[in-house]
């Protein structure tokens, strides 16, 4: 008898030594020279156990720095943004049955994003022990801005692509609106606005991934629970609760978790869109619409995608760094477009 | 013992009621068509009785449960539906599909286990589309996709399966080939049939009873040949109509008459 998971296990495990691998091979690309085998090292080395096994007496001070307080966590902050985004489009592509929805599409980055900069400009300190007021903030304004856009789009318990769309990219522009606005009037710092609203993972350190990696993970896996109703719900709305999904609850759940995720990592990467619109249908195209793989892959190759991506706009015209989001709209919006063209078919 | 009870059933979707006080009674095992006019509400009853829409008044009972007291899943162990047609765009195989009709036995943290593959194997050999297994659900045509539709809903192990115009999309042969999978289980399982279908010589062919509903009201209830009359089809269809017994299938049959 066929039990599914072997195809799903050798799936993730292949795609989790990838993520390594990329990892620890991007780390090495940049103006420092740095081999593939020192920068292991060096991460090795700050990790408990391994640690006694591993010397790095011969790699300079400044290498070490490079890799371990600059690159390493900009990478797995990489990583983190990546995974987060794309796992929310998958999902909210689910539950809206619309192949089109995307964290950056519907306004949910843009909506964080400008919760963030309030926080950031009124200068409101740590209302919560464990989350920053700008996480706080970024997840309000995101919220805010989901549950404002699907009422708008939702004709009766349909969201069709069209009144989606509008709704998302013009509340988007005008949140985004709002929140250049705000850091004109505040910061005057032109080049910080438009790495604001671009997105850019560099020069964040170890502190805010600390911050953030916890309650996303844990969203992450609970958003995976839900796999099986998502499943069901593409089948359409009547038949998912005649098979006894509650599919108003789940769409609940599932845009309460991911704007969550969203605004966790738009917080301090500033808004970076179209990943989470490109990976995901990518994934569906490789290994099918099934949210039990889909999710899970979804995040990992968004990982590995938006690391490539960083690197991308680290180096191409190094040592000038440009901000991330030029390059996923760079990939994104071709794609963008050819998925519209294939829906209209 | 019933499988379904209503009593004083009253829904509508806007201000105007589209089930108007609707009372009736379903027996378990029993094979039952609802007939009526386009805008009758037998779509709406069927939503109803699946608890896919709240009724405004009125009591249904499931099994002598008041169905407000059902939790989804329970519900959706007692009661299978099949709607009208299903359009699935994403490419699962038929085996997924079906797989989905256990959910309703599934805990969140629960996956699918060999005794589920067990009872979705018996249903695809059930509905004759086993060897579709590893199709995709996208590729097969309109018959076989409603099929495995009703095989989805044989997972669910109901003991209840509603079907609402099941066969309206399909060619004569393939209507046939549907009513005879449910008469099957009908007669097999024991399953109650609750079926919304427009064709009345199917209807009459298939059914031990009929409710024909006109705006929102049961304007007759019970055997083919006490509905099936020329006054009920006349008022509720403003057709003239001959009724006559068919000598093959032995059942009522009835051609419509120009004025």
């Amino acid at each position: 008898m066929k039990i599914c998971t072997n195809k799903e296990r050798y799936v993730l495990v292949i795609l989790i030594l990838i993520l390594i691998l990329s990892i620890g091979f991007f780390s090495v690309i940049g103006t420092a020279n740095i081999t593939v085998a020192d920068s292991f090292r060096i991460v090795g080395s700050k990790i408990p156990r391994i640690r006694d096994f591993v010397d790095i007496s011969d790699i300079t001070e400044s290498h070490q720095t490079i890799i371990w307080s600059i690159r390493f966590p900009r990478v797995l902050l990489g990583v983190l943004v990546g995974a987060s985004l794309s796992m929310a489009g998958a999902a909210f592509q689910g539950i809206l049955k619309n192949p089109m929805a995307d964290p950056y599409v519907i306004g949910i980055s843009s909506g964080a994003a400008l919760g963030a900069t309030i926080a950031i400009v009124s200068g409101i300190k740590s209302i919560f022990n464990s989350m920053s007021s700008i996480s706080f903030f970024a997840f309000i304004g995101a919220l805010i801005t989901v549950f404002v856009v699907y009422n708008i789009a939702r004709i009766k318990t349909k969201v069709p692509v069209s009144t989606l769309l509008l709704a998302g990219i013009a509340l988007g522009q005008f949140l985004t609106a709002i929140m250049s606005f705000l850091m004109v009037i505040y910061s005057k710092d032109m080049a910080k606005i438009i790495y604001w609203t671009m997105g850019n993972l560099g020069g964040k350190g170890w502190d805010p991934i600390l911050k953030i990696s916890i309650p996303v993970i844990i969203s992450m896996i609970l958003i995976n629970f839900f796999a099986r109703d998502l499943n069901i719900m593409l089948m359409g709305e009547e038949t998912a609760k005649s098979l006894g999904v509650d599919t108003e609850k789940t769409k609940i759940y599932i845009l309460v978790l991911g704007t969550f995720m969203v605004s966790m990592v738009v917080s301090i990467s500033g808004i970076i869109g179209f990943v989470g619109l490109i990976i995901p249908h990518i994934v569906r195209i490789l290994l099918g619409p099934d949210h039990r793989i889909l999710l899970p892959a979804s995040a990992l190759i968004g990982g590995i995608f938006m690391v490539l991506a960083d690197t991308i706009a680290r180096t191409i015209i190094s040592p000038v760094e440009i901000p991330v989001g030029i390059i996923t709209a760079l990939f994104g919006g071709p794609f963008f477009l050819y998925l519209l063209r294939r829906s209209k078919r | 013992m019933y499988a379904i009870q209503v009593k004083n059933l009253k829904f509508g979707y806007k201000r105007e009621l589209t089930l108007r006080n609707l009372s009736f009674n379903v027996e378990k095992g029993k094979f039952i068509s609802i007939i009526g006019p386009n805008g009758s509400g037998k779509s709406t009853l069927l939503k109803n009785l699946n608890h896919i829409y709240r009724p405004w008044e009125g009591k249904i009972m499931v099994e002598g449960i008041d169905i407000n007291k059902l939790r989804v899943k329970e519900l959706a162990r007692k009661i299978a539906l099949v709607p009208q047609d299903t359009v699935v765009d994403y490419e699962f195989t038929v085996e997924d599909i079906v797989l989905m009709g256990r959910h309703p036995y599934k805990g969140r943290f629960q996956r699918e286990d060999e005794n589920d593959y067990k009872i979705v194997k018996e249903a695809l050999e059930l509905t004759n589309t086993l060897e579709l297994k590893d199709s995709v659900i996208t590729e097969i045509s309109g018959g076989e996709r409603q099929r495995v539709i009703i095989a989805k809903a044989l997972a669910q192990n109901p003991s209840i399966i509603l079907l609402d115009e099941p066969t309206s999309h399909l060619d004569i042969n393939h209507q046939i080939e549907i009513l005879n999978l449910l008469k099957k289980l009908n007669e097999e399982k024991g399953t109650t049939i609750v079926l919304v279908i427009h064709d009345i010589n199917l209807a009459t062919r298939y059914s031990d009873e009929i409710i024909m509903l006109h705006e929102g009201k049961i304007i007759g209830s019970g055997t083919p040949e006490k509905v099936i009359t020329k006054e009920n089809i006349e008022f509720a269809y403003r057709l003239n109509v001959a009724i006559e017994k068919n000598k093959y299938t032995n059942s009522l049959y009835l051609t419509p008459i120009n004025n």
